[in-house]
């Protein structure tokens, strides 16, 4: 039985990361928690952010993390699912937005 | 939603014996060496043994009868439960609360005001004129059963400092942690609180809330959590309240039967012994408090009484209260404690660090 090339109880061990570059670890790490303080935006308003790019990442320790810590909150699921729609959004959006440059290839090649 | 109607002592439940929860807390993760024990982790900053300062908070626990079967309840509390205060037991409690140097008088269940001596002990209580006289009251209560409808009335003549339980904001999230229809009768009852006096901005009739979690995560910042409770229930209700207390659920009763029926246990002790603080630790409120049984044992908080874990004193029944002995005494500890280091810390008033 091959093992999955995720597992769950990897993220506890994401501060591990440190042992194998200190330094670059820890400034990683500093910067990642200033980046969460509150600031001109709320705590609760950057977790919905991140739960958002956490889904279109589509990285599964953060979506885990995000959402746990959207509850911590007292974020909504209500509210949750929607800020994945806006990454959602965002993401289909970029792929159509690209539909132009096909057109305008279209349009050049075949008049 | 809240499936539960029966507590897990009626159920007939392993988890309704505090040994075989303790068991569960001291094996596994603990056992391994995967995670520190809370010994082991309080004595990396050198305090172990924790130790009890002076009193400063009497918590009476008038029994474990409740109209509500709450998720998480670390009483295991419900209709079923028969445990309930006598009035001797009361008088005994009278006596050290007149005698006593600490500030804060607090009551809590179950519902303690289905206690029925409930009301002679409030009176008889407030007149020893304590400075923080609290009522744990789920609010539910009140609109419980008519006999209950005065109690605004009956906590503002005495000036009971009311606490109650809020789980969130909205409706769904109240209910299913709580039950159904909680989250709509508790509205009702903090608007009748609101209309005594109860809760508003100069009122001095206090009205604090709590907040624990509905689930297998910790509280968020309790101040940032209090501003998104303000402003949803007075936009949504018109309600006022002073204070919202963050409380962590603690890994016992039906809250570790949740996380172990749901596979969250490993990764909620992670999350407790991750966000562990020292500093917590130095405020943790089982050094300035002595919870006192149905049945007028004593303990150094409600989690241990929950846990059959007495007072590590010869002063062991409410018969027998001596202050002095009390102080100093070496606070009794599992594996459960790391909830009140989380983070912010946890206690009956919330964050204490």
């Amino acid at each position: 039985m091959s093992k999955p090339y995720y597992d769950a109880a990897d993220l506890r061990k994401f501060g591990k990361i440190t042992e194998w570059s200190e330094e670059l670890g820890n400034k990683f790490f500093d910067y990642y928690g200033k980046v969460f303080e509150e600031g001109a935006l709320t705590a609760r308003e950057k977790s919905l952010i991140a739960l958002a790019v956490a889904h279109t990442e589509q990285c599964p320790y953060c979506i885990d993390a995000y959402t746990k810590d959207s509850l911590q909150r007292g974020v909504t699921k209500e509210e949750m699912m929607e800020a994945i729609h806006v990454g959602a959004a965002i993401k289909s959006g970029a792929t159509l937005v690209h539909g132009v440059q096909m057109m305008n290839k279209v349009n050049k090649l075949d008049g | 939603m809240a499936t539960a109607t029966k507590s897990l002592k009626k159920q007939g439940s392993d988890l309704a014996q505090s040994n075989k929860q303790l068991e569960i807390l001291s094996n596994g993760i603990f056992q391994n060496g995967e995670l520190p024990t809370f010994k082991a982790k309080i004595s990396e900053t050198n305090q172990f043994p924790l130790k009890a300062k002076k009193l400063e908070i009497l918590q009476i626990n008038v029994g474990y009868m409740c109209n509500q079967v709450c998720d998480h309840c670390h009483v295991d509390a419900g209709p079923d439960r028969k445990e309930i205060m006598t009035r001797d037991t009361m008088r005994q409690c009278l006596e050290v609360i007149k005698n006593t140097g600490a500030h804060t008088l607090d009551l809590t269940g179950g519902a303690p005001e289905m206690n029925p001596d409930f009301r002679w002990f409030v009176e008889e209580a407030a007149k020893a004129g304590i400075k923080d006289f609290i009522v744990r009251s789920n609010l539910t209560i009140i609109r419980a059963n008519k006999k209950y409808y005065d109690l605004p009335e009956f906590f503002k003549k005495h000036n009971v400092h009311v606490v109650s339980s809020m789980p969130h904001w909205t409706r769904g999230k109240t209910d299913k942690q709580r039950g159904d229809g909680v989250f709509d009768k508790s509205i009702k009852a903090l608007q009748e609180l609101n209309a005594v006096g109860y809760g508003m901005p100069d009122s001095d009739l206090r009205l604090d809330l709590v907040y624990n979690p509905s689930g297998a995560f910790l509280p968020g910042d309790q101040a940032a959590m209090e501003k998104d409770f303000k402003k949803a229930l007075m936009e949504d209700f018109g309600i006022e309240f002073h204070n919202l207390f963050a409380i962590t659920n603690l890994p016992i009763a039906r809250f570790l039967d949740f996380l172990i029926a749901s596979e969250n246990y490993e990764d909620y002790m992670y999350s407790l012994v991750e966000a562990y603080n020292p500093a917590a630790v130095e405020n943790v409120m089982c050094t300035n408090t002595i919870s006192i049984s149905w049945d007028g044992y004593l303990f150094d908080c409600d989690f241990n009484q929950m846990l059959e874990l007495p007072v590590n004193s010869k002063s062991k029944h409410i018969s027998e209260f001596n202050e002095e002995l009390l102080e100093g005494r070496n606070i009794v500890i599992s594996q459960h404690c790391y909830g009140c280091t989380a983070g912010a810390g946890s206690s009956c008033q919330g964050v204490v660090a």
